[in-house]
């Protein structure tokens, strides 16, 4: 579909109509979409085979990956068991290096930080990147509209982030934001913003996004990033970034806001070195990244680059509650991608389907542990449970089973309803007492005789009719193997 | 050798010739079989919906039925309910001791068809003959929890006459995932559809698996696209039953 309309707003070509405030409910209807998108599914297919293939390359030419996965899981545990104490550490360390800590319980706690300060430096200009964190929060609506006298103007850098914000979309995977446009699509998008007409190649696109980025790296009054990893015994933020940008953000403004979940801490600094050989691998198929920048606190006398200021938020926003429960495993992730890649599910519905910024096998695992399990209770059953995701997971998570935990979680807090429970009190029953269940069978044989005889039914009313509108329902042996048996074999 | 047949809900309402397979493959290779009368469901439908409660009743008449000293392995047509009772019975009873050393002591006899062939009896050519051009779905709980892989594979390509095909993103999942593809059709569906793609790709006229729950997804597809694949399970192969 052409649009006029201008960018910057959400209702140019948006995959997810609902927005980011609304409920992540509904994750089916979304679905149901999605997989009838054929440009979708293609740009989808492509990103994720590609991303799949150079995976599977690199980790099998690194023999030591299977004990790489086992430490870097070994060093979450061991993290997470005392986080508090790192936390501290990890403060010390940057107030030591005359930084600022901030630590923030939730969302508006952030945005109000970063809005205070906006004001006192009298910021015009803030340039992002890498920051999924500030995503979940939604940093830059928000500061848009709880500071709009400040009349900010909030640009994110990374390419692709920043082609999703002039779209009015929203990233849809973790390491590919905008995996789910094609070349026409971003060829609009960025000759809207040109106010000329672009041609679609990537030397002319990736030229005029080049040339209007560098006015607002230049223009920036404050930098904000995310942080891929926090080293506790130093106070150093490692970012891993392929772009050139993440380094304009954070030495460029006088002043540097790291924006990190309390869960991206790592012990000391030998741990990256785990960490970052995963990380590439697991992602994008690469050894190792184009750029991996360790910052340290703001510039040092003597220095020649760095922030005057360095703010570092380490945000909460539900993760401590995650820990010491059966869940806190969930935290252990380092954002890599590699199980939205890997997921059937993801493949065929993309991340927008799931509603919320952390999409496919993890994020239907955190979204609902971050958000509230009844505002995104369909989230843990986008979900096969093939546990190609927990293969994948550069860090062992068992996404899998923690999304079957998930499910048993609903059931306790009664999210799933009347209807499943009985019927599952039914199959409880039934299937503790074979002579119930023989008789069960039995009235189910009885039950398909008219149906069965036009052939395959075509619909069915109730759960069946799932199976019926597009598949042929099996029929019921005439006969279980149970009489079979009987009768000899 | 003795094994007690566990032969899942579904086979035993909708599929009963891959039991009847079962039974006459395990005799051929002189084992002796018993069909314990009791048995039911592995639990598995109520487990993966987080229907952990009536899981863990429905596990404890499993265990009543299958424990015992009278067999030597209880033998399972489906890499899913095999799963089920040997790699997640241990999770659900994690905190009931009592049940969860039984389930901790029956997880290990609990084999999945080709996987007691090929590690427990020592057998890869069973001496099958099926013309035909094949591809193999591993289901996903056989591949991942059992990591019983190249067991299937090593059996079909010692059949006679059956050409064994590889086929694009084998690994990836057929969609079924039990409740789920009544919760998610759409998704289910597109899932299956790109395997069949994949399948239609290979050349094959025949898809093998040893999990009757993926084939019935596939099978009911297939047929709703009007494919006459033929849809068989490992045991009816070497049973000669190919149709």
């Amino acid at each position: 579909m052409e649009t006029k309309k201008p960018a910057n707003r959400r209702e140019t070509e948006d995959r997810r109509p609902e927005g980011l405030t609304s409920p992540v409910e509904g994750f089916n209807d979304r679905a149901r979409r999605a997989v009838r998108d054929e440009e979708l599914h293609d740009s989808v297919e492509l990103f994720t085979n590609k991303s799949v293939a150079g995976r599977n390359a690199v980790l099998n030419a690194l023999p030591e990956a299977p004990e790489l996965r086992e430490r870097a899981y070994r060093i979450k545990q061991e993290t997470m068991a005392n986080l508090d104490r790192h936390l501290g550490q990890m403060a010390d360390a940057v107030e030591g290096r005359g930084g600022n800590v901030f630590f923030a319980e939730t969302g508006e706690d952030v945005v109000r930080y970063i809005g205070d300060l906006a004001r006192r430096r009298g910021a015009k200009v803030i340039t992002k990147s890498k920051s999924m964190a500030t995503e979940e929060i939604e940093l830059n609506r928000r500061l848009e509209e709880d500071y709009a006298d400040l009349d900010l103007e909030i640009v994110e850098t990374d390419l692709g982030e920043w082609i999703a914000q002039l779209a009015g979309d929203t990233p849809s995977h973790i390491v590919g934001p905008i995996l789910h446009m094609n070349r026409r699509r971003i060829t609009e998008v960025l000759s809207e913003t040109a106010g000329e007409r672009l041609p679609p190649d990537v030397e002319a696109l990736g030229s005029f996004a080049r040339r209007r980025l560098r006015e607002k790296f230049l223009a920036a009054d404050i930098g904000i990033t995310g942080a891929n990893f926090g080293v506790a015994q130093t106070g150093t933020i490692a970012t891993v970034t392929n772009e050139g940008n993440g380094r304009l953000v954070t030495s460029v403004p006088p002043v540097h806001v790291v924006v990190m979940g309390i869960e991206k801490l790592v012990p000391r600094f030998e741990d990256l070195s785990v960490f970052v050989r995963l990380l590439a691998r697991s992602g994008t198929g690469q050894k190792l990244t184009v750029y991996t920048n360790f910052v340290t606190g703001p510039r040092a006398p003597g220095e020649l680059d760095g922030a005057e200021e360095f703010h570092l938020i380490l945000m909460d926003n539900g993760r401590s509650e995650l820990l010491g429960t059966p869940f806190e495993e969930a935290l252990y992730c380092i954002r890599c991608g590699a199980c939205l890649n890997v997921c059937p599910v993801y493949r065929q519905t993309g991340g927008h389907a799931y509603g919320s910024t952390y999409s496919g096998p993890i994020g239907a695992v955190i979204t609902p542990l971050l958000k509230g399990g009844k505002e995104a209770k369909d989230l843990p059953h986008a979900s096969s449970l093939c546990g190609a995701c927990w293969e994948a997971c550069p860090v062992g998570i068992p996404l899998h089973d923690l999304l079957l935990k998930l499910r048993n979680k609903q059931v306790q807090e009664g999210i799933t309803g009347r209807a499943q429970g009985l019927a599952f009190k039914g199959f409880e029953n039934t299937m503790k007492n074979p002579a119930l269940y023989r008789i069960s069978g039995k009235a189910g044989r009885l039950a398909q005789r008219p149906l069965a005889k036009a052939g395959a039914p075509k619909t069915l009313p109730g759960p069946l009719g799932a199976w019926t509108n597009s598949r042929d329902l099996p029929k019921l042996a005439p006969k279980p193997f149970s009489q079979l048996w009987k009768e000899g074999i | 050798m003795r094994v007690a047949l566990f032969v899942p809900c579904y086979v035993d309402l909708v599929n009963p010739e891959v039991g009847v397979s079962v039974v006459r493959v395990l005799r051929k290779l002189g084992v002796e079989v018993v069909y314990p009368q009791g048995q039911t469901c592995c639990g598995q439908p109520a487990f993966n919906s987080g229907f952990f409660d009536e899981a863990r009743s429905v596990g404890r008449h499993f265990m009543d039925v299958f424990e015992g000293e009278e067999w030597d392995h209880v033998v399972c047509p489906s890499g899913s309910c095999a799963t089920m009772v040997s790699h997640y019975y241990p999770f659900i009873y994690e905190n009931l001791p009592d049940e969860r050393d039984r389930a901790e002591e029956l997880a290990p006899r609990v084999r999945e068809f080709s996987d007691f062939l090929v590690n427990v009896l020592g057998v890869t050519d069973f001496g099958a003959k099926l013309e035909g051009r094949a591809v193999f779905h591993t289901g996903c709980h056989q591949r991942r929890e059992l990591g019983v892989l190249e067991e299937p594979q090593e059996l079909l390509k010692n059949v006679e006459n059956l050409e064994l095909l590889d086929w694009r993103n084998e690994e990836l999942c057929c969609g079924f995932g039990g409740t789920f593809s009544v919760k998610m059709p759409d998704v289910s569906v597109a899932m299956a559809d790109e395997k069949i793609k994949a399948l239609v790709e290979s050349g094959a006229d025949t898809l093998i698996s040893c999990d009757s729950s993926c084939l019935m997804h596939l099978k009911g597809r297939l047929a709703r696209k009007g494919r006459d694949t033929r849809v068989l399970h490992l045991a009816q192969v070497l049973d000669g039953n190919g149709g």
